[in-house]
């Protein structure tokens, strides 16, 4: 055995995370890409018989960049950063170790099953729970596996108070953990239709706009709970660290914590505005949307505030840059959502290119910079190599935020032209366009879009060349960077 | 009144409760501070300070934890 003094963190599960967040960023952005394409030129869509459909890839996309790219992201730098800002080692328990590798394979296998069901057409065709039942357990045993590290880890600890990361973290867990129990209570059609069904294939328990209701109230806490806390978590812990900067307000963390907490799980039916839910809890979704700013911002403020004085890293330091566009852009789309729930505009907005457009600024400026800036600090210490080209980050930085704008700002005016050109009547009250209409004049934008997926993904492996340079064949570091990490 | 009305008073009525328990947070966050009862600033160091033997933070007490030992 080891003696104590030569303990130290162990990041084997946080490398193995660490590999499937490049594996599922590159596939899912990659058919991110192709189904962006596909919008601009529809012939694209003829490549692989029915495997190559718009409507057979688009839940491949969602699925593989949330639930396998994302998901991988938040647990490479849970398992990386939960140790320091707990002071303990996962090498301290075998049962621990053991559970965190447990968790890891069996998300990887169930996560590449996934993917084939999906590519195959099997679905419950809900979106963002598209998965059938037998996936759906595996899933929870995913998440209590992680579970029980998360709580063990903290059973431990000699860092008696929970750093403000682990609030995140902890409500992601739990938050998910019961958005997803509700939304999936699926019943085999076997069952409902008196043996005629299928014992694989299963509906949702609830129907009509109770399952809407539902639906809605998972998807967008889905997206508070994947796409939202665990990213602040990140940035909570990555940013003061990589700065040396501690964090400008705890006690501003703490309360935008609780007020994230208390609005998101009621801002879900904004995505029914205008529909049969009943007309109070659609303007309570319209309310707790906009007030939902206030803590959105407070963690975004506290972020670029944690950098007051030493705005110089800014220039000197790409990764710094990374996380601060990444804070800036959270920024933005928590503001642009808020003016997509309010009811009049929503009534343009729905349906249109405005909503994927309000999506992806979040997702590509914020939850993917964040993830990789986060990675980009891990890997020095991970693998004990300076990071292989900073030139090349720089690089990466450009292309991509030139990217994530030209995709915001063409689904921007695609989506608006759209809404208006769908409401537009002549003097006698008659549609002035019919459908196609509008799908010709959409069709530079598309385009755009299409040329911003092959920006985006070209940096997304500039990104994956450099982490897998690091870990092989960097300059090798005789002791761990405090602060500043190192980069040739 | 009808189980949708008694719904929508319900949502209303714990909006407002957890609306108070939200500013009472912040009030005793601040005030707890100012009578020099917590610190909480410093947690902020866990993340700076996060080596396997670093001497834990442990409290948002503003006294750090080895010296409240002595003081026993
Ligand atoms: C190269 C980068 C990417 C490209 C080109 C791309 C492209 C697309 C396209 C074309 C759609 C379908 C829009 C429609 O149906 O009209 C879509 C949907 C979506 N994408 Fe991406 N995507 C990329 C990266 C990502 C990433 C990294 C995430 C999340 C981490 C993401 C999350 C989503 C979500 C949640 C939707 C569904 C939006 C909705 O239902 O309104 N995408 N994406």
């Amino acid at each position: 055995m080891q003696s104590n003094a030569a303990l130290e963190y162990d990041y084997s599960v946080a490398k193995l995370f660490t590999y499937t967040t490049i594996l599922f960023g590159f596939l899912g952005m990659t058919i991110g890409t192709l189904i962006a394409s596909q919008m601009a030129f529809p012939e694209l869509n003829y490549l692989l018989g029915e495997y190559g459909t718009f409507s057979r890839l688009r839940p491949l996309h969602t699925n593989i960049v949330i639930y396998g790219f994302t998901l991988s992201g938040i647990w490479a730098t849970f398992y990386y950063s939960a140790q320091r800002v707990l002071k303990v080692s996962m090498a301290e328990s075998k049962f621990l170790m053991f559970m965190g590798k447990f968790h890891f394979w069996l998300y990887f296998f169930g996560a590449l099953a996934a993917v084939v069901s999906l590519l195959l057409g099997i679905t419950q065709s809900k979106e963002y729970a598209q998965l059938e039942w037998p996936f759906d357990i595996v899933i929870v045993l995913i998440w209590v596996s992680w579970g029980i590290g998360m709580f063990g880890l903290i059973g431990i600890r000699r860092e008696k108070a929970l750093y403000i990361s682990m609030w995140y973290y902890i409500a992601c867990f739990l938050g998910i953990a019961m958005l997803y129990l509700f939304n999936n209570m699926a019943v085999p059609t076997y069952f409902t239709s008196g043996g005629l069904g299928s014992i694989m294939h299963s509906v949702s328990m609830y129907s009509g706009t109770n399952d809407a209701l539902v639906q809605w109230w998972f998807g967008h806490n889905a997206v508070a709970f994947g796409f939202t806390v665990p990213i602040v978590a990140m940035i909570y812990y990555f940013l003061p660290k990589e700065s040396g900067q501690a964090v400008y307000s705890y006690k501003l963390s703490l309360l935008s914590f609780w007020g994230l907490m208390f609005i998101y799980l009621w801002a879900g039916s904004h995505h029914l505005l205008w529909s049969t839910v009943p007309d109070w809890m659609q303007t309570m979704g319209s309310i707790f949307s906009v007030v939902l700013i206030l803590p959105s911002w407070g963690s975004a403020i506290n972020m670029l505030l944690t950098m007051k004085g030493e705005w110089n890293q800014l220039t000197e330091n790409p990764l710094i840059k990374f996380m601060v566009l990444a804070s800036t852009f959270y920024m933005l789309s928590t503001l642009e959502g808020p003016i997509q729930a309010i009811k009049s505009v929503n009534a343009i907005a729905h349906f249109t290119d405005w909503i994927p457009g309000h999506v992806h600024d979040g997702v590509l400026g914020w939850v993917v910079f964040m993830i990789m800036a986060a990675l980009y600090h891990m890997a020095p210490r991970m693998f004990k190599r300076e990071i292989y080209s900073k030139k090349m980050m720089e690089a990466q930085f450009w292309l991509q935020t030139t990217a994530v704008v030209l995709y915001f700002t063409s689904m921007w005016i695609a989506g608006i032209t759209q809404g208006m050109m769908w409401r537009a009547v002549d003097e006698y009250g008659n549609l002035m366009y019919s459908f196609i209409d509008t799908v010709e004049v959409l069709h530079p934008y598309y385009a755009i879009r299409a040329l911003a997926g092959v920006l985006y993904l070209t940096g997304f492996l500039m990104f994956a060349f450099n982490m897998i340079k690091t870990m092989t064949s960097s300059r090798q570091l005789t002791e761990e960077p405090q602060f500043r990490s190192p980069m040739a | 009144m009808g189980l949708r009305e008694l719904q929508g008073y319900a949502s209303f009525f714990m909006t407002i409760f957890l609306v108070v328990m939200l500013y009472g947070y912040i009030v005793y966050l601040y005030r707890s501070e100012k009578k020099g009862e917590k610190d909480y600033e410093k947690l902020g160091k866990i993340a700076l300070d996060d080596e396997l033997d670093s001497t834990p933070v442990n409290t948002s007490d503003p006294l750090p934890s080895d010296e409240k030992e002595q003081n026993r």
